[in-house]
């Protein structure tokens, strides 16, 4: 069996070098299409009338002006008269015209009227003793807590513990799984008792969940020599992708659809458009060159896409182009699920932790949600936690980059920075005298806290709190670290070595601008010893092998395995052909260099073209794998460590923060470019920066609309904002054998944790939420006056 | 817009909001002329466009291009849908983000912030017209040397600013980076990548 395995580091001429991005010229010179770019011919322009309100029963829609309007092509009416509108901007009516004018002016024509309904849109802390318990779980349920990204475990837990409202058949599971379920979901939902009583029930808006105890908390904290006690938390905050979600749809005939969408899921998204619409997955053809970000937004086929199709369905098949408003975008396209938490910790008078007990809330809107995996990493030995979802009218969650991880680091590090201030310590002290208890990546944790605390001069720079104030600027220093998984997905490719020497890859993967292509063409070119320009790759189309979302760090291992093993397959099919002419056996040649030759004597050898002639009329193709038993070994692997610490000014007079200096320390097993990882680094801390000092949903608690759905006041950071960045990546021994790990995730974990921690240690008081807004700093430092 | 309230209005032919604010205080002495109308604003004739499409004549990037437009329409969206040119992104549509930035007689402008009627006369340049032939620019050769984009949606609109940045300062002061490149956003965060590939520049002394 040919070796799959990856090249060591001496046989390695591309991996884990520093290479430029392959798709970057047609980037800077405006030559990438972007799903919002594609103009397909005769296309119409889709707009969609939305609520104005959080929640309202829909009582009558009187479209008939709209539709007798001249250059109206198609109404579409996508939520019907007796329909509940659970948030601001839920999508009610779509109109098709042959201009964006017109269709804007179609939209103000149409009458609906409402019945409007108390809402909720606050997350603030429940009011005590509010709140219903859980009960038994419908399938909507359980779809909330799908879409809330509440983990795995924690749903089975509840299917187990409390039972479902009504058995679920097979094409329920299998929507269920389509969604994202686990196997074991399903397994739990199949095996669990059924409560017809419960079904149809309406659900409180706050829901608690059963107190998760372990250990002894209360012994353990009478026992504890200092504890701290205080509030954290971070608040919904959006995706904000800059190409906003939506899709441009077309019949070619009335039985085949195709479909340009803005997506993170080019593979999976006919199976989901198949039901709403009634055509075979089959029939569905879905493109996609570029993607203007997605960030854990852009799974779905939405109700808007959905829309677009039935529209140009109604305008006998022409292009329909229906993107989403830049308001629309941050209001229905992707939200982060708060969560905020009173953390009572303890510990030992050397810092070993003994005690946690949290009570914690936060919303993902409709769907409630779930408490985020504290304390995180830190495997306290006594805990008690209880968690309250708040079910309210402020739009659904969807996954945002390294979902629940930023939240329950916010949280955590945060306590735990506060416990080693209460104690007069270093918090890297308190950190390392704990790293027995951060899990399986401990000696990572222990080799990165020293790189960092080196790369940021920590010993030299760190004061105790509030002690580092020159004038009205405080100075402060903060830490966290973080975890993932990163597994690659699922993933196949077809992979062709053709008679005159050129390579062509396809796969119905996407580059999210994570550097997907790069990854790909990289592995291809190592193994055939050829350079990156040599292989031309196709992927963002159904009609290449599929190959899995890209979500949740997957996508690197997946695609980088692959196409190792097709690569491998096809030099392997080559040397096959070509060993004759060398007068060698196939398993003696090797391809390096651009050439075909014998190992042993490298002289016996045939340029690449020279070799490819012996191909014959036919090109090799084979088909690459992730994941494939049969052809060890498992190239890619899970679980990843990483340390992030800031250096931050706050001016005590106006209440601004300036981050000066962020550091990231990762590993991410094998590294295939080092020059994309590390950016990924870069932009990681900066969108930590981002959502740690400006980025926050804000809600009129009176009207139940977002207040800032703009991108002047949801405020991004922007350059000005950033500061010295240094990254670290973890390479080597210890790493590089581990095979190929996603880096999506997490380096956007800690900077809003370690950005806390420094406010705090600069300011000496704890901010207890973020965004650390100059009104919040101020206010943290009145308190601080007062007491 | 126009700075001096006496300067002839034919040459802009737009409404600026300034003249709208003085339109709005008059009593309208429409004359029709040719299909648009013209109302005297402040002693000064301004014509009046539309409603309904009216003939706009946009030069971009060298080529001059004859359309039909609604006057309301921006030059973003006569560039993106009508010309097909799709460089600058529509992402904020109200002047906010930098995606859409454009070169308007050598200025940058964010192009969903004008009127396609108000670019007519003016030559307007495009990221893809940054293009030496076959051959990147070398402002656009740096930032794929730096990686200055991931999704790259906001690195068109950064490349011209970038360009412009260059064009006033060739060896720009870390404040000039700030506030030539502060009306442009990215979420990716690619701002290092962008800052190391105007360092280059810099350097490159271009």
């Amino acid at each position: 069996m040919p070796d799959y395995s990856w090249p060591t580091a001496e046989n390695r001429s591309l991996i884990g070098k520093r290479i430029s991005r392959v798709d970057s010229p047609v980037k800077v010179s405006g030559q990438a299409k972007y799903s919002y770019d594609y103009h397909g011919s005769d296309m119409l322009f889709g707009k969609i009338l939305r609520s104005p309100y959080a929640k309202a029963k829909i009582i009558s829609i009187d479209t008939s002006a709209a539709e007798k309007m001249p250059g109206v092509k198609a109404v579409e009416i996508i939520q019907k008269p007796g329909a509940t509108i659970h948030w601001e901007g839920d999508e009610v009516v779509g109109v098709a015209a042959v201009d964006e004018p017109t269709a804007e002016d179609a939209i103000r024509l149409i009458t609906v009227k409402y019945q409007k309904l108390s809402h909720l849109v606050s997350d603030a802390e429940p009011p005590a003793g509010t709140g219903e318990a859980q009960g038994p779980l419908s399938m909507d349920d359980i779809d909330d807590l799908l879409d809330n990204q509440v983990p795995n475990q924690q749903i089975v837990s509840q299917i187990q513990q409390y039972g479902i409202t009504s058995k679920a058949d097979e094409s329920t599971l299998k929507e269920l799984k389509t969604d994202g379920a686990t196997d074991a979901i399903l397994d739990a939902i199949r095996n669990a008792a059924v409560h017809s009583e419960a079904a149809g029930r309406e659900h409180a808006n706050y829901q608690r969940a059963a107190v998760v105890t372990q250990g002894d908390p209360d012994k353990a904290f009478s026992e504890a020599d200092a504890i701290s006690e205080s509030a954290y938390g971070t608040p919904v905050i959006t995706h904000c992708c800059l190409e906003s979600h939506g899709s441009t749809a077309e019949w070619p005939d009335k039985d085949h659809l195709f479909v340009h969408i803005s997506t993170q899921n080019v593979s999976g998204i006919p199976a989901q458009m198949a039901q709403p619409l009634e055509v075979p997955a089959a029939n569905i053809r879905i493109h996609q060159d570029h993607v203007g970000g997605g960030f854990g937004s852009k799974f779905a086929a939405d109700r808007w896409d959905i829309t677009a199709a039935r529209l140009s369905q109604k305008a006998g098949g022409r292009p329909v182009r229906l993107m989403l408003e830049r308001d629309s975008e941050l209001k229905v396209a992707g939200a982060r699920p708060s969560a905020y938490a009173r953390v009572k910790v303890g510990a030992k008078k050397d810092g070993m932790l003994v005690a946690w007990q949290s009570q914690s809330w936060g919303t993902g809107g409709p769907g409630g949600g779930g408490m985020p995996p504290m304390p995180y990493i830190f495997a306290i030995p006594n805990q008690r936690k209880e968690h309250t979802a708040i079910r309210n009218n402020i739009g659904p969650a969807r996954a945002w980059r390294a979902p629940t991880h930023p939240q329950a680091a916010v949280i955590t590090m945060g306590a735990l920075d506060d416990l080693a201030a209460k104690l007069n310590m270093d918090p890297l002290d308190l950190w390392r005298k704990n790293i027995e208890i951060t899990g399986p990546r401990r000696d990572v944790y222990r080799e990165e806290l020293g790189i960092a605390a080196e790369l940021m001069g920590w010993k030299d720079k760190w004061r105790p709190r509030g002690q580092n104030v020159s004038g009205n600027i405080a100075r402060g220093l903060g830490l966290s670290i973080h975890t993932w998984g990163g597994r690659g997905h699922e993933s196949h490719c077809d992979f062709s070595i053709h008679p005159d020497g050129s390579v062509d890859i396809k796969m119905g993967s996407q580059d999210i601008g994570t550097g997907t292509r790069t990854t790909i063409v990289i592995v291809a070119a190592e193994t055939l010893g050829l350079p990156v320009e040599a292989i031309n790759l196709y992927i963002g189309d159904t009609m290449y092998p599929p190959s899995g979302a890209s979500g949740g760090s997957t996508t690197p291992g997946g695609v980088s395995s692959s196409t190792r093993r097709a690569a491998v397959d096809s030099r392997e099919a080559l040397f096959a052909k070509v060993a004759p002419a060398l007068n060698a056996k196939p398993e003696e040649l090797e391809a390096v260099s651009g050439t075909v030759r014998v190992k042993s004597d490298p002289n016996r050898s045939l340029s690449w073209k020279q070799a490819c002639a012996k191909i014959g009329a036919v090109p090799i193709t084979v088909r690459g794998n992730n994941p494939d038993k049969t052809k060890p070994p498992d190239l890619t692997n899970s679980g990843v460590g990483g340390v992030g610490m800031a250096d931050v000014e706050v001016d005590t007079e106006t209440g601004i923060v300036k981050v000066k200096k962020m550091v990231a320390v990762q590993d991410c097993g094998l590294i295939i470019d080092l020059k994309l990882a590390e950016s990924s680094c870069y932009g990681a801390m900066i969108m930590g920066i981002s959502y740690a000092l400006f980025e926050e949903k804000v809600m009129d608690q009176a009207s139940g609309r977002m207040l800032n759905p703009n991108m002047q006041f949801y405020r991004l950071a922007g350059l000005n904002d950033i500061p010295e960045l240094v990254v670290h990546m973890m390479t080597g021994k210890g790493y590089d054998e581990r095979g190929v790990i996603g880096l999506g995730e997490p380096p956007v974990i800690s900077p809003g944790a370690a950005i806390s921690n420094a406010v705090a240690n600069a300011i000496g008081v704890r901010v207890s939420f973020l965004p650390l807004t100059p009104d919040r700093v101020l206010g943290a430092l009145g308190q601080k006056a007062g007491a | 817009m126009q700075d001096d309230p006496k300067k002839p209005a034919e040459e802009s032919p737009g409404v600026s909001r300034r003249d709208f604010l003085k339109i709005s205080s008059i009593s309208a002495v429409a004359v029709p002329l040719l299909g648009t109308k013209v109302v005297e604003a402040a002693g000064v004739p301004v014509k009046v466009y539309g409603p309904g499409k009216v003939p706009v004549e946009l030069t971009v990037n060298g080529k001059k291009h004859s359309l039909q437009l609604e006057p309301r329409v921006t030059l973003l969206d006569a560039l993106r849908d009508d010309l097909e040119i799709t460089g600058a992104k529509r992402v904020c549509d109200r002047g906010e983000c930098g995606a859409c930035t454009v070169l308007m007689d050598n200025k940058t402008v964010y192009a969903c912030s004008v009127l396609a009627i108000e670019a007519q006369g003016k030559a307007i340049a495009t990221v893809e017209a940054l293009m030496q032939g076959e051959k990147l620019h070398p402002v656009q050769q740096a930032f794929v040397d730096n990686d200055g984009s991931q999704c790259g949606f906001c690195t068109p609109g950064f490349v011209v600013a970038s360009k412009a940045l260059l064009d006033k300062h060739p060896n720009p002061t870390p404040d000039e980076i700030r506030r030539g490149l502060s009306g442009n956003f990215c979420r990716c965060g690619t701002y290092h990548g962008i800052q190391q590939a105007i360092a280059q520049m810099a350097q490159r002394g271009v």
